[in-house]
């Protein structure tokens, strides 16, 4: 139901509300990061979901390469996909 | 294109759908429910249909806000918006959806000022640039959407900006699922969890799903990857016997959801008693309000609002449609008086309403027969 | 002529946006209104120019308007548009361009330095597509009835000898050529509007295709059984109306489609499909199989045909319809755009 995309964030802008400019393959924006988690609001480099201008939450790199990681190991033994499954729930 | 083509790459296409063949049991059929619109789009523009073995069967769930906003919203947000002093903004998927008297864009093409936003921030900025006119954010969405126009009227507030208001249409989805499940003729063996939304609420208000109505949930991501991976996941729940919550979308879907855009919500938001769903009625607690903190840039107080209540078309089978009840195809009017270009309702006019959807991308294809 | 799906009524009551945006209701509008009427009730199916013979001499006539805001974006402005526009009609039907006229539609109150300058843009498109332009006319209308200016090019060309375009030669197996990468025009105007906030590096590709066109002609000659330049709607919709034209199918795989970075970013976050964006300065070739390699080649050696690509094939099923394949064995139908792209949040 919500089209949300992941983009970089390349720099932050100056003013009160935290704004910054995010890039998707070259193309940049204005991005609000209002929205993030006041623990951990984003800085340059981060990746974060962006959805009609605002920053929903952070990417994962971990979980994403863990993703990746469980996908390749599918069919190469039942052993080594379950420990990975396990594994990726801990975290 | 970073956390998008890695979700795409053929041979983990293909060591998913092995994955799938392996658990799945051939003697049964399987209804999956995609609750979220993005699935629905995602399944057609990827012709994810041809990877899935037959005897799954996507049904495609509620989650479309543009599709499950009654005409009656439509036609009082365009009776604010032919005010002169006023800017009517939406989203461009608002543009095409009819109204009694044709949709936003033949409004705009008629004079009224309709304005394409990208972003309620947009809308807001719209306002600060023409302090003599009066900005009307026409507001739709579910819990992803609903926190950024939740932001953009604090700001509105923090600046002093008294030009601006928003007309909420938003909406929860965790009331639909109860109401799909509710409703007699479900039959729904598992559900594809809407992973936008599970940014924001995170992944324990599905756990009545699990628990009460014994059905596998998986929140999924939005790539061909991750919808195969949900299908493999929901599969082995199945196998086993068991019946939990699972998130599939980890790489941005906390399993605690976002606090801080909750919060948000909390401070601009308050629950309605009850809201109406195009196909599914009035269902009560299911859509948002402003509170009266920010009565002044509520639409619905400032303006004197219409309140147009219109009934669906008798013959259109929307609700049938929307709960799962009914296959696209199986409406009496699909593909004769109900197209893309003629919506009569409004699934035929997103591009992830189940019936655009599938007349868009499928249609030929299953009438003809491609190769 | 065995097009399906011929007989069109028009029934709309009112003229809306979408019957002027190249998709499906602007096809009702022609198939269904202007060529019953004009043209009685068997007529050929349209290209982008009409063939007259003239006292034995082979021509080709087309005409376009213009309408685009803003009136200057990255990589061009309304000048060359009206006048590449004009010229790859013709050169997509077989015929270079030889001479045109150009009719202006002005605002009062247009500055005098906006208009120069569109003047000048016409006249330098024309010189580099070897074209004159012999004549023009001009009204200007209140303020507010129109948006600057609106341009009307008419052109004539001579038929190139070699060539012969037509869906009724389109037949299965035939490959389906592209020149270069997509959707560069449509996104830089969607951007340069403003609206949407969003910064690119893109330029449009408005340009002639006619060196495109006459390279093919050289290295395919006969093999070339149908071209266009994919502008409104895009490559889908062009596909689309060759595949309605000709009543069979395209099937083309989506990973053989170039497109810019940039292009493919702002699609992806705005919701859209490239397959729907504009193009100004590409060309789509169906060739005979046996001549499709040498015309790539041909196409990949001529400015603005580096990237040309075999994207896609002529089949039979499902007829009048495009099928879009992914690298990963999905696949799909794409069908024209209804009105014009917009984004989308959902």
């Amino acid at each position: 139901m919500c089209l949300a995309i992941p983009g970089k964030i390349v720099e932050m802008l100056p003013g009160d509300s935290a704004q910054a400019l995010v890039e998707v393959l070259g193309v940049r924006r204005k991005v609000d990061l209002g929205l993030l988690e006041e623990a951990d609001p984003g800085r340059v480099g981060d990746w974060v979901l962006i959805h009609v201008g605002f920053a929903m939450s952070k990417v994962s790199e971990r979980h994403a390469m863990e993703q990746i990681r469980l996908l390749e190991a599918l069919g190469e033994t039942e052993a080594a996909a379950i420990e990975l499954r396990q594994g990726l729930e801990a975290t | 294109m970073k956390y998008v083509d890695e979700f795409r790459r053929p041979e983990l296409i293909g060591k998913a759908r092995e994955e799938i063949r392996r658990l799945i049991d051939p003697s049964r059929h399987y209804r999956f429910m995609e609750v979220c619109g993005g699935h629905t789009h995602a399944i057609y523009r990827f012709g994810l249909k041809d990877l899935l073995p037959r005897n799954i069967e996507l049904v495609h769930g509620p989650g479309c806000p543009v599709c499950v906003l009654p005409m009656g919203r439509i036609d009082d947000g365009l009776a604010l918006a032919r005010q002169p002093e006023v800017i009517f903004t939406a989203f461009g998927d608002m543009m095409r959806v009819p109204g009694t008297h044709g949709s936003p864009l033949e409004q705009k093409a008629r004079g009224v000022d309709v304005r394409i936003v990208y972003s309620p921030a947009d809308a807001l900025k719209i306002a600060e640039a023409n302090p003599d006119r009066h900005v009307l954010f026409f507001a739709i969405g579910f819990e992803t959407t609903a926190p950024s126009t939740a932001l953009t009227l604090k700001r509105a507030r923090e600046r002093g900006i008294g030009n601006f208001s928003v007309f909420c249409n938003h909406v929860t989805i965790i009331p639909a699922i109860r109401a799909i499940l509710d409703s007699p003729d479900m039959r729904i063996d598992a559900f594809i969890g809407p992973g936008h939304v599970s940014t924001v609420i995170g992944c324990r208000p599905y756990e009545w799903i699990a628990r009460n109505e014994k059905k596998p949930i998986v929140v999924s991501g939005f790539e061909p990857l991750d919808i195969l991976q949900a299908v493999a996941m929901l599969l082995r729940q199945l196998r086993n016997g068991e019946a939990k919550v699972e998130n599939q979308y980890g790489r941005v879907v906390p399993w605690e959801g976002n606090r801080s855009a909750l919060k948000a919500l909390a401070e601009v938001f308050e629950l309605r008693p009850y809201f109406e769903w195009r196909g599914l009625g009035f269902i009560s607690q299911s859509a948002l309000r402003i509170r009266d903190e920010y009565a002044e840039w509520d639409a619905e107080r400032r303006f004197t609002v219409p309140g147009v209540r219109v009934t669906d078309p008798k013959a259109a089978q929307c609700g049938e449609v929307l709960k799962g009840v009914l296959q696209p195809a199986q409406c009496k009017l699909f593909g004769k008086e109900c197209t893309p270009e003629h919506p009569i309702g409004a699934l035929m006019v997103s591009s992830e309403g189940s019936c655009a959807a599938y007349y868009t991308f499928e249609h030929r294809k299953a009438a003809v027969g491609a190769p | 002529m065995s097009g399906v799906a011929r007989k069109i009524r028009f029934q709309d009551a009112r003229v809306e946006m979408a019957h002027g945006a190249g998709g499906k209701a602007s096809r009702r509008l022609i198939d269904g209104l202007f060529a019953p009427i004009l043209f009685g009730p068997s007529w050929e199916p349209l290209g982008d120019a009409a063939r007259v013979d003239v006292g034995g001499a082979r021509l080709a006539l087309t005409t376009d308007s213009f309408v685009v805001h803003p009136l200057r974006f990255p990589g061009g402005s309304i000048g060359e548009l009206a006048v590449n526009g004009t010229v790859n009609d013709l050169a997509v039907s077989g015929a270079r361009a030889v001479a045109m006229v150009a009719g202006y539609v002005l605002e009062a109150g247009l500055p005098t330095e906006i208009l120069e300058a569109e003047i000048r843009a016409m006249a330098g498109a024309a010189a580099r597509a070897g074209v004159t332009i012999a004549g023009g006319d001009t009204k200007v209308v209140e303020h507010g009835k129109a948006d600057g200016m609106y341009i009307t090019t008419s052109a004539v060309g001579r038929v190139i000898p070699d060539l012969e375009i037509s869906p009724a030669r389109v037949r299965v197996g035939d490959q389906v050529i592209l020149s270069g990468p997509i959707g560069d025009h449509g996104i830089t105007i969607l951007l340069a509007r403003g609206e949407l906030d969003f910064e690119a590096e893109l330029r449009s590709d408005t340009r002639s295709v006619l060196p495109l066109v006459e390279a093919l002609a050289r290295a395919a000659g006969g093999a070339v059984h149908w071209m266009r330049d994919p502008t409104r709607g895009g490559v889908a919709t062009a596909l689309n109306e060759l595949s309605l034209d000709c009543g069979l199918a395209i099937a083309a795989e989506e990973e053989r489609i170039p497109v810019r970075d940039a292009v493919r970013g702002a699609c992806e976050l705005l919701g859209l499909d490239p397959l729907h964006i504009a193009n100004e300065g590409q060309l789509i070739a169906v060739v005979a199989r046996d001549s499709a390699e040498a015309a790539v080649a041909a196409l990949r050696e001529t400015p603005g045909g580096e990237y040309a690509s075999i994207f896609g094939e002529v089949i039979a099923h499902p007829a009048g319809a495009v099928v879009v394949k992914s690298a990963y064995g999905g696949s799909r139908i794409v069908d024209m755009l209804v009105g014009d792209p917009l984004p989308r949040i959902c």
